[in-house]
């Protein structure tokens, strides 16, 4: 034994699985920041690997039930935080309300982490080139935070602040996510991005939703650029520049423009800043494009 | 100083095996090290390469993003858990073979466990479909176009009746 100890690669921890929520908040609020959840790993476990993680507890959330549910209510796609990716990728209300989510999945590492991953653990993660986070700024995801006191609410788009920084607690545990469901019969999504290998980290990633009329004029549209800002950036702006117009090639390729005007990118190994600027524009220009004609196809009620 | 150990008891390819673990035990360590299976291989050791890729209650995953602890009571089938009955090869490690889908073998274990999964759930797939599902496997020799041969050989097979 001692000599599989030497080589283990992460520094020792206290092991503890849950069985309620209430028992994890418990162990937060007793242990604060030396206790770290963990759910699917897929993040974690690397960070530990390479020790930048280093937590002296764990709290296994995996098995509990009570955020392992996925269903329409009150025009929203509810999600508990445990609920794994390919849970989401095969789940019929998913892919019915929320198209978007199975567009950003199908860029989400690979078979294998999917089936560990969780919705919640991308989220609370904020690698800020990740797609669910992503998916949750730009449609403005509600995320229900729980701790030993109670719950509370916090905006995606108010949620990540830098890489791996974001507005959660020490204490607190991402109960749920509430992502918005569109009621248009005309709707169309769309998810891009550039990265090196498919299922890496994207350079850049952009996606976007849009909802049309009868008319084929714009009632409503939501564009977003991951991997080329600290966090996940939702451009609210341009949704405002496209909604109530017809969106023709000219206002779409003026829109893409505006995108990449928004966003303020780093160079860094991978990507220059001046190239992860071009992506921008290229993906943004790509996901309006391919969400209008997606929307485009569809009839109106 | 010793560290604290917890017990464990999974089945691994049909056996209920138990043991005392250090919490950061990884289960390809646990696979391999305490268990002696060392089919699958250890790579990366952080999620990248799909080495220790192994099927866990009927899905794959990576073994090295897991504490063996977690893993009480579920289910892991490795690449020694995938040979037919007797021991001998099954359809799809005879297909690598035949299509040359291996050179070195590092990757092999992690690749077949990626196939088997797929051919389990789609007998028929696409070489898109293909590629997709070793997505996350690297292989540093092949060049992969032996690999897809040899997943695509095993489905024709298995079509004809092989077993």
């Amino acid at each position: 034994m001692q000599c599989i100890i030497d080589a283990m690669k992460a520094a020792p921890f206290e092991y503890t699985r849950v069985s309620t929520l209430a028992e994890a908040c418990e162990l937060l609020s007793e242990h604060g920041g030396d206790a770290k959840l963990i759910a699917g790993g897929q993040s974690l476990v690397p960070m530990m690997a390479m020790r930048l993680a280093r937590p002296a507890w764990l709290v296994d959330i995996n098995r509990l039930e009570e955020l392992k549910h996925v269903e329409v209510r009150d025009d929203a796609l509810v999600v508990g935080a445990t609920v794994r990716q390919c849970v989401i990728e095969r789940n019929a209300d998913a892919i019915r309300s929320l198209p978007l989510m199975n567009r950003a999945l199908k860029w989400v590492g690979h078979v294998q982490t999917r089936n560990r991953g969780t919705v919640g653990g991308s989220i609370v993660h904020a690698d800020p080139s990740a797609e669910i986070p992503l998916v949750a700024c730009v449609l403005d995801a509600t995320l229900v935070l729980q701790d030993a006191s109670g719950q509370s609410e916090v905006s995606a788009r108010e949620f990540f602040f830098a890489p791996m920084v974001t507005a959660i607690a020490p204490e607190q545990c991402l109960a749920e996510i509430r992502f918005p469901v569109w009621k248009a019969a005309r709707l169309g999504c769309s998810f891009e991005e550039v990265s090196i290998r498919h299922g890496d980290f994207a350079l850049v990633s952009a996606c976007a939703q849009v909802a049309l009329d009868a008319d084929g004029k714009c009632t409503q549209a939501a564009l977003g650029i991951g991997g080329a800002s600290p966090f996940p950036h939702a451009l609210p702006e341009i949704g405002a520049m496209l909604e109530g117009k017809v969106l023709d090639e000219m206002l779409i390729e003026d829109a893409a423009t505006a995108a990449a005007d928004l966003i303020d990118p780093d160079g860094d190994l991978h990507a220059t800043a001046e190239y992860r600027r071009f992506l921008a524009r290229m993906l943004a220009l790509r996901v309006l494009k391919a969400a209008t004609e997606d929307a485009l196809k569809k009839a109106a009620k | 100083m010793s560290e604290k150990l917890y017990p464990v008891s999974m089945t691994v390819n049909g056996t209920l095996r138990t043991a005392e673990v250090p919490s950061r035990l990884t289960l390809v360590d646990f696979l391999r090290d305490t268990l002696r299976l060392t089919g699958t291989h250890v790579g990366c050791e952080h999620g990248i390469c799909g080495a220790c890729s192994v099927i866990l209650d009927g899905a794959p995953v990576r073994s090295c993003l897991m504490y063996a602890v977690q893993l009480d009571g579920c289910s892991v089938t490795t690449i020694e858990g995938l040979t037919r009955p007797d021991g001998t090869p099954s359809v799809l490690q005879d297909a690598f073979c035949e299509a040359h889908g291996l050179q070195c073998g590092y990757c092999t274990p992690g690749m077949i466990v990626a196939s088997h999964a797929l051919l389990e759930s789609n007998p028929s797939p696409s070489e898109a479909e293909i590629r997709d599902a070793i997505g996350g496997n690297l292989c540093r020799c092949t060049g992969y176009q032996q690999i897809v041969d040899a997943v695509q050989l095993a489905a024709e097979n298995i079509a004809k009746g092989a077993k």
